[in-house]
């Protein structure tokens, strides 16, 4: 099983809070840029639901 | 049937814990009891981008779990009064709800000057206030924004971004001087000053008619007021409690509220704004910290220890130190500015830039006897993430 994750871009603004909760999904690279991993283990859910959570901008969702 | 968990407050705070109450395994009854009429939904949006365009609560709405599907709501209804003992909260419309384990997430209020003008007054606090506020927001308005914290500054910006003209009067010496310092918050208001907003710096508010009369005799005529002067405790439901409600609501470091003799109850939390809990990332100290990510921080802990607690094991998660870093965002025009830690317990005479430079792109340190316990960010993003870290544990990754 696995998750489907979507990252809003023209919301996000790179401040990496999400890469706390779920560094396995998301990082942000050298030019302050995220990046995530579309689809993640049913096992991340939680830790991805952590990121949804401390999303600044309400920038992710997990696409059921 | 047993009696639910009741959780007062049903915004954030009161959500997060909710959620990981499931998660720590409690399939009891849970009980909402929040006055707005509204299901939870995101507060810092109300007084920048979605102030600036449309203010529903779709936009701002959190996306219900499926593990809370079966929470139960009681929304519109205040909590007035609350029996610890007896184990029930009173609500206004005269209904005793009892409960297993209570949790205080009540939040905050805007606090409001004492005028008797009511015309063109406005606070922002909840989508109603926003929603209220936007309407008056219109191309061309005289906008007078008294108070010059984060909120003040951002719904500035957000009005002069709309074609207001905007004055912002504040008794401080410079816009949000207390939590970053007399250094960024200079070079800051320059920013703002050069986007078009005018600051009246050292003023005190001695009257509101037809706009704002300073102390000293200055009018300023205003189609709209903002008061944005701090906030207040939404406490007064607890006032018989016993509880210690000096400045909010007392917890011990697994949230658990403490009376005024000192006892921890361990049926009863307290999470978001209101919580007045010691943070061991920082020293021993009670404090409320107003950021964002404290709710959904604090909700996580109470849930966890109270699911434990319901569940026999309190011992254990209780021991568990827990340490939130707190962390702060604010967008005013093209600044974003991000803090991690508690920039305002540096020391005044010992804050250093970090990265780059005032005017542009800037990092800026905030130390107490030599530690790191505050970083702001302008513009920066990655770049701080190193000292988050340091604040955490004393040491910069790499350096
Ligand atoms: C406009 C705005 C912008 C913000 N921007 C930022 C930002 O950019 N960055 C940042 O870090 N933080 C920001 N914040 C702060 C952040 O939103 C708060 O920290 C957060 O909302 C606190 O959540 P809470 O659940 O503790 O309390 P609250 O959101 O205050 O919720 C408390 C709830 O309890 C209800 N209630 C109160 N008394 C009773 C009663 N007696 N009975 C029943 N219900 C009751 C209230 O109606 C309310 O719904 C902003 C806040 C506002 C208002
Ligand atoms: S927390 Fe949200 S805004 Fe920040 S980088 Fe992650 S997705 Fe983007």
């Amino acid at each position: 099983m696995t998750i489907k994750i979507d990252v809003d871009m023209s919301l996000c603004q790179h401040y990496g809070q999400c890469v706390f909760e779920a560094p396995e999904v998301f990082t942000l690279n050298a030019d302050d840029k995220l990046e995530y991993v579309a689809e993640a283990d049913e096992s991340l859910r939680h830790n991805v639901e952590a990121a949804v959570d401390v999303c600044p901008m309400q920038a992710i969702r997990i696409v059921e | 049937m047993t009696d639910p968990v009741v959780i007062v407050g049903a915004a954030m705070g009161g959500l997060r814990t909710a959620e990981s109450l499931r998660r720590a395994g409690y399939a009891g009854p849970i009980q909402m009891i929040g006055e707005e009429l509204h299901a939870p939904y995101n507060r810092p949006p109300l007084s920048k981008d979605v102030l600036a365009s449309a203010v529903t609560h779709d936009a701002v709405a959190f996306p219900p779990r499926a593990e809370t599907a079966d929470v139960e709501w009681m929304l519109g209804a205040r909590a007035t009064s609350v029996d610890l003992t007896a184990h029930t909260v009173t609500t206004d419309d005269d209904a005793v709800t009892p409960y297993t384990a209570l949790v205080i997430a009540t939040g905050l209020r805007p606090r409001r000057l004492d005028f008797p003008t009511q015309v063109g007054r406005h606070a922002v606090r909840t989508l109603d206030d926003a929603m209220a506020l936007r309407d008056e927001l219109v191309r061309g308005a005289r906008v007078v924004v008294i108070g010059s914290g984060f909120l003040g500054c951002e719904l500035a910006a957000t009005a002069t971004k709309l074609g207001c003209t905007v004055t912002v009067v504040t008794p401080s010496v410079e816009p949000m001087v207390r939590p970053l310092g007399a250094m960024l918050s200079h070079d800051l208001r320059l920013r703002l000053e050069a986007e078009g907003v005018t600051f009246v710096l050292g003023a005190t508010v001695a009257g509101l008619d037809d706009g704002v009369v300073l102390a000293d005799g200055t009018a300023i005529p205003a189609d709209v007021v903002i008061e944005a002067i701090g906030s207040d405790c939404n406490s007064e439901w607890l006032a018989d409690s016993g509880l210690d409600l000096s400045d909010g609501v007392l917890a011990d470091n697994a949230l658990r509220a403490v009376t005024i003799d000192g006892t921890a109850h361990d049926d009863v939390y307290v999470v978001g704004d209101i919580a007045r809990f010691p943070n061991p990332m920082f020293d021993d100290v009670a404090r409320r910290v107003e950021h964002w990510n404290i709710p959904t921080d604090t909700g996580r802990r109470a849930g966890t220890v109270l699911g434990a607690a319901l569940g026999g094991d309190l011992a254990a998660a209780v021991a568990v130190p827990f340490t939130p870093m707190p962390s702060f965002w604010s967008n005013q025009f093209d600044l974003k500015l991000q803090a991690y830690g508690l920039p305002g317990l540096g020391d005044p005479d010992d804050v250093r830039i970090l990265e780059g430079a005032l005017g542009g792109d800037v990092a800026v340190g905030y130390y107490r006897d030599d530690r790191l316990v505050g970083v702001v960010g302008v513009g920066l993003k990655a770049a701080l993430l190193p000292y988050r870290q340091q604040i955490a544990t004393g040491v910069r990754p790499g350096a």
